[in-house]
């Protein structure tokens, strides 16, 4: 790989001022970078190109990647919402093997353990570079240096914004649809692999020049509600199989039974009642994983406690949230994805419970998202610094470990609570500084730990309203020093490599730090 | 010769495993692999050479495999590995020590919540005294297996050292018979505060027990002192309960297990406890004979929380004073069920400001408005207010505050 030049931005993080062949523009700090120019546009098509009977379907993906023109060298994107459970990507790697392509880009909005045939498609020059998020095997490949571009992580907001700002260009977009038609309608509700909206796959079946649906349930037209519309779509492939439900909606909504994880959770609740941040009207986001499920069972027993009721909860939605809907604890879910059969379900048949996109939620270069208003959040982290920075992408060893999901979006919400065990293991949460900074601290207000709560020296109106308040509330250095005694001193600096393997872009398209290669 | 001690595997978390190959020649060689070997490897082959040298090793093979472990857990496997790999080593290797990690209790002490600690699970121990149970208990009866009871016992000397149980009460409960004595060695050097012992049916059982503790404590010098929990499990216990309850002046407070008892007297359990009723009764009734606190079962269904409730509140009306837990979700429920309640605390007040004016103007009789209060009904209201302040739920300053 050649040699990147870095710079310092903003927060003194070095950033290269290239990625992969385009300019990166370095972050300058939270609400500093307007874009200018126009948004992207797709090629423009004309009725007399397809059937007019509304019938696209081909006979195999490959006829498919061939309609549209497949070419080395191109962008091909996929979405995630199948997570660990998603047989697409894979049918079309074996596609892209067969046809000989070479130097792709692939552009998931996540990637998964199962895709790891993407490794051998990399070895191969078939794949040359991925953008998008990385874990496990595949973030191993992409910090031990062997993937051939940078990889370039982004929230779900910013793979929007980077699709509607043409930093990214798709050529194809593949979209793995539960429910489609002949026509290309196509939705997530109904199906074998029903995994509740499309979402993710929204930009990318309106920014790309060219769109194929694969689906094992094709319908009559219309096939209703069409979150993914026909008149976008090139080609329809029916196929055996899509997905593998057990793992599509998998183990994610059960409720932690670690008893700290347990504690951290009740103090978040704890702390929104008592910083009356839970009061009538408001809204909070909750994801999946275990202290956020168990945080909402704890905020709905105070809420029913006190009459309480929330607008609009943001989801991530789970049978917990759903129950909350149900019991009249809300009016709304606005539901990013869905995690269980249940939140399926209630999306498809509760006219509340609304599918969202990132457009709507979380797109930073737009006429604002509502991720802006939402009154608190409840999110993790990997590492967190003495100065409220955090890291949600990299572990303490430095290998990426996560996506950043929504959660870079999410750090816009009024209040934005990040519940972190401060130990894990012998590994020390709260540090000096973060190993990538993923959040900057302006955005992070408040740090529950299973060893107090630290709120961010920024927001005076909170310590002032949690002052006697009998909630644990300490100074985050102090409960750095607890831990750090504990696990016998301040752990080793970790020795960072040289080089560059991937960017965290921020969710206006600058970049915000950069992951090096390890060892 | 080799030993071997600890664990690894899948699901095993901040704990490690040892094992040591003791050699003729040929140095020491260590082979580390450790989940945080980029951030405390050097720490760990620090304290493995420094071990090494107490226990004057000079030529060995060390294999140690960690998932996280912190040191006292660590140096614990270690220790375990090598003295069954040469059984003739009989030093301990003793970790610092802080001054503040060093409790001293008294037998009054309130002891509402007891959580429960499987004694070979080092995972558990770090945060337990953060879920704010009245007393800790690392367990080396039920909870380890007959081959790990040598591990635990290395693994809780160094946890009653190393681990900030912050203001709980520090409590072992030990094993049956000689393996019990052995436990006894290993923990009273150690800021043991109470010694439980299992399965009690006659009172000398209670005093081989304490003359062991009193000889130990002698031969080290301990000045604190170590109070006793004897724990009837059996129809024959029951029976002797008021033996055991005044068999040594050291305990503080008598138990009653109910799992092994109605295994004992041929009956099912229920939540209800119908079946355990006459025992529990006799527990409570023998304890308050020889003035020491009873104390209840533990309640089982660690998902129930409503069962646990209604258990606490039946057990309180039976004039138990707490209960065991064996999940820290517990602790919550059963601390606020055996605290008194603002209506209690409230009647409380009245009597003993009644009481404390009486005293002023030398009356021997108190009154409440037109009743008169009986002195039972006040000591027992001196009681009460005592506990609200130790436990803060009433503010020392009340009597200015009204």
């Amino acid at each position: 790989m050649a040699k990147l030049n870095l710079v310092e931005n903003a927060i003194n993080r070095l950033v290269p001022t290239e990625v992969n062949g385009k300019e990166g523009i370095p972050f300058k700090g939270v609400h500093k970078y307007t874009p200018q120019g126009k948004k992207a546009s797709p090629k423009i098509f004309s009725a007399n190109q397809y059937p007019l009977d509304g019938n696209k379907v081909l006979k195999s993906l490959r006829d498919a990647f061939e309609f549209c023109g497949i070419k080395d060298g191109m962008t091909v994107s996929t979405h995630h919402h199948f997570r660990n459970g998603d047989l697409v990507a894979n049918m079309m790697f074996d596609v892209f093997e067969e046809m000989k392509l070479k130097d792709l880009m692939w552009f998931p909005s996540a990637s998964f353990p199962c895709h790891i045939k993407a490794i051998d498609l990399m070895e191969k020059g078939i794949i040359h570079h991925i953008e998008g998020s990385m874990n496990g095997p595949l973030g191993d490949y992409c910090t031990e240096g062997k993937m051939k571009g940078l990889g370039v992580l982004r929230s779900h907001g910013g793979r929007w914004q980077a699709i509607q700002d043409g930093e990214v260009k798709i050529d194809i977009a593949v979209i793995a649809a539960p429910s489609a038609d002949p026509f290309g309608n196509a939705n997530g509700v109904n199906g074998e692999a029903a995994c509740g909206s499309l979402n993710f796959a929204l930009a990318d079946s309106t920014y790309a020049d060219r769109v194929i649906v694969v689906t094992d349930n094709l319908v009559p037209f219309p096939c209703i509600p069409w979150q993914i519309q026909g008149n976008n779509v090139d080609a329809v492939v029916v196929v055996d199989k899509i997905g593998d439900p057990s793992k599509i909606v998998s183990g994610t909504t059960e409720i932690t039974k670690s008893p700290d994880r347990l504690l951290i959770a009740q103090l978040v609740a704890d702390f929104l009642e008592k910083t009356e941040i839970m009061r009538d009207g408001f809204s909070f986001q909750a994801g999946s994983g275990g202290i956020s499920l168990a945080f909402v069972l704890f905020l709905k027993e105070k809420m029913k406690k006190r009459g309480i009721k929330a607008r609009f909860v943001r989801g991530g939605s789970t049978k917990y949230l759903v129950e909350m809907l149900d019991e009249g604890l809300t009016d709304y879910i606005l539901d990013g994805q869905t995690f269980d059969l249940k939140g399926v379900e209630s999306m498809r048949d509760n006219p509340r419970h609304i599918p969202t996109s990132p457009f709507t939620s979380y797109n930073y270069n737009g006429k604002g998202f509502f991720g802006t208003f939402v009154d608190a959040v409840v999110l993790g982290a990997t590492e967190v610094d003495v100065n409220f920075n955090a890291n949600v992408v990299t572990h303490s060893d430095g290998r990426l470990l996560h996506g950043i999901g929504g959660w870079q979006n999410c750090l816009f919400s009024k209040c934005t609570i990040l519940a972190v065990p401060a130990i894990r293991d012998r590994i020390p949460v709260i540090v000096d500084e973060v190993t990538t900074l993923t959040g900057p601290q302006e955005l992070i207000d408040v740090i529950v730990t299973e060893r107090g709560i630290a709120i961010n020296p920024l927001r005076k109106d909170l310590i002032e309203k949690t002052k006697g308040s009998g909630l644990p509330i300490r100074d985050i250095r102090d409960i750095q020093k607890e831990v750090d005694e504990i696990c016998g001193g301040k752990p080793k600096p970790l020795k960072r490599g040289e080089e560059v393997v991937a960017v965290v872009k921020w969710v206006d398209g600058t970049i915000l730090d950069s992951v090096f290669k390890i060892g | 010769m080799v030993g071997e001690a600890g664990r690894k595997g899948e699901g095993v978390r901040s704990d490690c495993f040892a094992r040591i190959e003791l050699k003729d020649s040929g140095g020491i060689e260590l082979n580390v692999k450790s989940k945080v070997e980029a951030m405390y490897g050097d720490k760990i082959r620090e304290l493995l050479y420094r071990e090494l040298e107490f226990f004057e090793i000079k030529n060995c093979l060390l294999y140690l495999e960690d998932t996280g472990a912190l040191d006292f857990v660590i140096s614990a496997r270690v220790e375990c590995a090598l003295k069954r790999a040469n059984p003739e080593i009989k030093k301990e290797f003793l970790l610092y020590m802080p001054e503040r990690f060093f409790k001293k209790s008294e037998k009054e002490r309130i002891r509402r919540s007891r959580l429960y600690l499987p004694g070979n699970e080092p995972k558990f121990f770090l945060n337990a005294a953060l879920h704010e149970p009245d007393g800790i208990i690392l367990d080396l009866e039920d909870a380890v297996s007959p081959q790990e009871k040598d591990s635990a016992r290395i693994l809780i000397r160094n946890a009653l050292r190393s681990v900030d149980f912050k203001d709980c009460e520090k409590m072992v409960r030990i094993n049956q018979g000689p393996l019990g004595i052995l436990d006894l060695e290993s923990v009273v050097p150690h800021n043991v505060n109470v010694v439980l012992i299992p399965k009690v049916e006659t009172g000398e059982h209670v005093r081989a027990v304490d003359a062991k503790i009193q000889e130990i404590r002698k031969e080290k010098g301990i000045k604190e002192p170590v109070y006793l929990m004897p724990i009837i499990e059996s129809a024959l216990g029951c029976l002797e309960a008021s033996y055991i309850a005044s068999s040594s002046p050291n305990i503080c407070a008598l138990t009653i297990g109910l799992e092994d008892y109605t295994a004992d007297i041929g009956a099912e359990r229920t939540n209800e406890g119908k079946e355990s009723f006459w025992a529990r009764s006799v527990i409570v009734n023998a304890a308050r004979a020889a003035s020491i606190q009873p104390i209840d079962s533990v309640f089982s269904d660690v998902g129930d929380k409503e069962g646990l409730l209604n258990s606490c509140l039946e057990s309180k009306g039976m004039g138990f004073e707490g209960k065991g837990c064996i999940h820290p979700r517990q602790i919550s429920v059963i601390n606020q069920a055996f605290s008194p309640s603002q209506k209690e605390i409230e009647k409380a007040k009245r009597i003993v400001l009644a009481y404390e004016e009486a005293q002023r103007n030398g009356l021997s009789v108190v009154s409440v408005g037109t009743k008169m209060v009986d002195p039972p009904i006040v000591k027992r209201a001196l009681k009460t207010i005592s506990f609200a302040e130790n436990i803060g739920l009433l503010n020392k300053e009340w009597r200015s505050e009204n």
